[in-house]
């Protein structure tokens, strides 16, 4: 109970025990739609066809298995990287545009929103195909066609597109907080420009990194749609497996240990993330 | 202006282009005169859209959509704000893994849920129910109307609610007559964002989809693996068109709503 000291006693409180009840819908809404189904992947991945770990011995056992485990962690990389290569000189220019070139740059952020998630797949589908736009204008300027769709690097072209804004939106965010100041400071002080940014600006702005970097990444690591119009049979994600077991093989109890050790990949990423974010925060408002 | 400068404009000029080259590409390819998707489109029709607005696989499937989406922006919007009130005005604690507990089908493998949601609807023969599609969209939808309405209710003057109480408001009349028109923006732009939250749904619909009821995404999904046919970037180039419109028309009305 947080009482506002100059709350006189009759008024309505602010903060209130039963508030809590107020959420009563929702827990009910996620018992039902999240927690039992969950619940029901875990238990089947121990119980089908028998009880014990046989799901996970076979998991593990196979070679097929541990390289699309692999592959799914390594793919999550690059879209991370990529992504973080794209976003941040963009998230920079954000902040030091004039305010028109500002609200055009937001603007190229969000429009890709407005587009179904569905046909921003089919889009890319366009952009990459062999007749696609990529080669067209590669063959217009005189160059070879590459392979694109049906490729690792297609996969992740397009899911970096699509998972740009969650890397661009956290680390603008930030950046627009850090004063100014402290570079001219530094400069002031003799360093040059560019070692000023590196050592002043780029720790200040870590934690929108670290953000949007955790959120791609774990978003990545569960992308279904994207790998499986733009991969091809070499380029099969984690997510696709467990589609196949299910639906395909109607095998609950592989598919659902696939999907428990992705479940368990995604919170212990978020576990030891949450931390890494907070610590860097408090040292580098230490440090500033 | 310096050389990293230019560098930076040139940088910043490709990523735009790398964000806006799928819409770029939908919209011509929407109008092509040939039914194959390479580009470049050939000649011009209006035949895609017309296969939308004509043929009973897209108008029934769209129908489908546009009436789950709006079930579940009613309930999401009521069951997210009543969630949001609870956390935000919960001791701070209770609030804090409340919220965390609410916001976790965000980061879920949307594969994992959509085979767990499966099993449970095949038992409760939910599949290829409207009732199954809004209960899971739903579930999915909360956590953006939590956020949006936290966000306006973080911001909001209590001691405005302590001054209308002052005055002998009773509780519903402060609710109704103070706290909501304040909070109203926060709300509208989560009931939109549970709108599309569903409407543009595709992992859970793929796995509870029946040959009696398909939604839009998955009715485009089939579509681009059956056949290259445009009528996807017609059905994309006319949502497109439509989600600008209502994010520009709610953008002029907060603006004016600021300016008065």
């Amino acid at each position: 109970m947080t009482d506002t000291p100059d709350r006189p006693v009759l008024l309505p409180r602010f903060r209130f025990r039963g508030a809590v009840w107020l959420a009563t819908p929702a827990v009910l809404v996620l018992l039902a739609a999240l927690a039992y189904p969950l619940a029901i992947v875990v238990v089947r991945s121990f119980t089908d066809p028998a009880p014990g770990f046989d799901n996970y011995v076979w998991f593990f056992q196979s070679a097929v298995n541990r390289t699309v485990l692999q592959r799914t962690f390594v793919v999550a990389a690059w879209v991370t990287l990529a992504s973080l290569i794209c976003a941040y000189p963009y998230a920079y220019a954000m902040t030091i545009a004039g305010k028109n070139l500002r609200l055009a740059l937001i603007l190229c952020v969000l429009v890709p929103f407005w587009l179904s998630g569905v046909v921003r797949t089919l889009a890319w589908v366009i952009l990459l195909q062999d007749s696609g736009v990529i080669n067209s204008m590669l063959r217009g300027i005189g160059l070879s066609p590459v392979k694109l769709i049906r490729t690792l690097p297609g996969v992740v072209i397009g899911m970096t597109q699509v998972l740009l804004p969650f890397m661009i939106l956290p680390i603008y965010s930030v950046m627009k907080g850090i004063d100014t100041r402290l570079l001219q400071a530094a400069r002031s002080l003799g360093a040059k420009p560019w070692r000023a940014f590196l050592q002043i600006y780029v720790p200040l702005s870590l934690p929108g990194v670290y953000a949007g970097a955790i959120i791609v990444f774990i978003l990545s690591l569960g992308f279904y749609i994207t790998p499986a119009l733009l991969g091809g049979p070499r380029s099969t994600m984690l997510s696709s497996l467990v589609q196949n077991q299910v639906l395909s093989l109607l095998n609950w109890g592989r598919g659902g240990a696939m999907g428990v050790v992705l479940l368990v990949a995604t919170f212990v990423l978020l576990a030891l993330a949450a931390p890494l974010m907070r610590q860097k925060h408090t040292r580098t408002r230490r440090e500033a | 202006m310096s050389f990293s400068r230019v560098f930076l404009g040139l940088f910043c000029l490709l990523v735009a282009i790398l964000l806006l080259a799928p819409t770029l590409v939908v919209i011509p390819m929407s109008f092509n005169g040939n039914k194959s998707l390479a580009f470049p489109p050939v000649g011009f029709t209006w035949a895609w859209y017309e296969n939308f607005l004509t043929n009973p696989d897209w108008t029934t499937s769209f129908t489908n959509s546009l009436v789950i989406a709006l079930i579940v922006a009613v309930a999401a919007t009521v069951i997210g704000t009543l969630a949001a009130f609870g956390v935000t005005r919960a001791a701070s604690r209770t609030g804090g893994l409340l919220r965390a507990l609410l916001i976790t089908p965000m980061v879920v493998p949307g594969v994992v849920l959509a085979i767990g949601i499966y099993a449970v609807y095949l038992d409760a023969h939910l599949v290829g129910t409207v009732a199954g599609f809004a209960l899971a969209h739903t579930m999915l939808a909360i956590p953006f109307v939590l956020i949006a309405v936290q966000a306006s209710l973080e911001v909001f003057d209590r001691r405005l609610e302590t001054a209308a109480a002052s005055l002998g408001a009773g509780r519903l009349t402060v609710f109704r007559t103070v706290t909501l028109p304040l909070i109203l923006p926060g709300i509208l732009s989560g009931a939109l964002f549970a709108f599309i939250t569903s409407f543009d749904e595709i992992i859970v619909a793929l796995f509870i989809t029946s040959p009696y009821l398909k939604t839009l995404p998955v009715q485009i999904y089939s579509s681009i693996t059956r056949d290259a046919d445009p009528t996807v970037a017609a059905v994309g180039t006319l949502l497109f068109l439509a989600t600008s419109l209502i994010i520009i028309a709610g953008l002029l009305f907060g603006m004016r709503r600021g300016r008065t």
